[in-house]
């Protein structure tokens, strides 16, 4: 995937699954950060369109109340907008004060955009001078897993991002997949087989099979 | 409370600064060590090591890190 920016000439392309993400270095409420301070731990990069805004507002409480769930899973959050430091700061004072949510988690202040336009969280068609809500998954190696984009207007879902989460750590411990709709404690799938000898076979593990090509087991 | 960075902008370390000074005193020495120590998440365990070594509390030797004669001043 390609993205062009408007205002400039060199293309930008954005880390996709799969990939290690490019590493970084930001100014945030916690101090500088780099992106490989995280590893070892999974993360959540997100961004949101700008501080002392209505649905970025619900979104940075929904955060923080996920926020010992993610902990759970060895997660962290690493937020991002292009306002300044000190504007976030200012905002999750007032967060705290007016509603009683303390933000738990570093905000990058993107103010030359260098973060954001690396991982394309810029869209100009949108806004050419916010973020829109992109979450970026990411496993202890920094690589990406999963890549969410939302619009300016929708708010994101907390339980979906905890939801994917569960379904990466269970796929890499387990070697198995998750289907649609799946949450902790449902039913596996169980990989297709690569010939048909281990499609014969697997008939015979108990698996429930609903064919040879779609195995499911309970963990 | 918002979490700071362990050196302020007049050189000086902050608490959390101190709070991880104070660790490498007793002895930890590793990122893990410190963070297990301090209660610090690693993430803010690494950036803390890059400001105190950068200012001089703290050096690096092979993989793991010391207090210098200044920073063991300053450990509580």
């Amino acid at each position: 995937m390609v993205i062009l920016m408007e205002e400039k000439s060199d293309e930008i392309r954005l880390p996709l699954i799969g990939e290690k993400a490019p590493d970084f270095e930001a100014l945030t409420t916690q101090g500088t950060l780099r992106l490989s301070d995280f590893e070892g731990s999974w993360l959540v990069l997100f961004s949101h369109p700008a501080d002392f805004t209505p649905v970025c507002t619900t979104e940075f409480i929904a955060f923080s109340e996920i926020y010992d769930e993610l902990k759970k899973r060895n997660t962290e959050l690493l937020g991002l907008s292009v306002d300044s430091a000190s504007s976030h700061i200012a905002w999750i004072r007032n967060v705290e004060e007016k509603m009683g949510v303390k933000i738990p988690f570093p905000i990058i202040a993107d103010l030359n955009k260098e973060v954001s336009e690396k991982f394309g969280m810029i869209h100009p068609a949108q806004s050419k001078t916010e973020t829109v809500r992109c979450v970026f998954i990411m496993d202890p190696e920094s690589k990406i897993r999963t890549i969410l984009y939302y619009p300016l207007t929708t708010g994101r879902n907390m339980q979906e991002i905890l939801r994917i989460i569960d379904a990466l750590q269970t796929t890499d411990k387990h070697k198995v997949a998750t289907p649609a709709n799946w949450n902790p404690g449902d039913p596996v799938v169980v990989p297709p087989p690569k010939t048909s000898e281990q499609a014969e076979e697997r008939i015979k593990e108990g698996y429930d099979c609903k064919d040879w090509y779609l195995c499911f087991k309970k963990l | 409370m918002i979490a700071v960075p362990c050196v302020s902008t007049d050189g000086k370390p902050t608490k959390s600064g101190i709070k991880m000074l104070s660790a490498l005193k007793s002895g930890a020495s590793t990122p893990d060590a410190l963070s297990g120590a301090t209660g610090m998440p690693m993430f803010r365990v690494r950036s803390g090591l890059r400001q105190l070594v950068k200012a001089g509390f703290v050096k690096q030797v092979d993989n793991k890190y010391q207090l210098t004669p200044e920073g063991s001043k300053l450990a509580a």
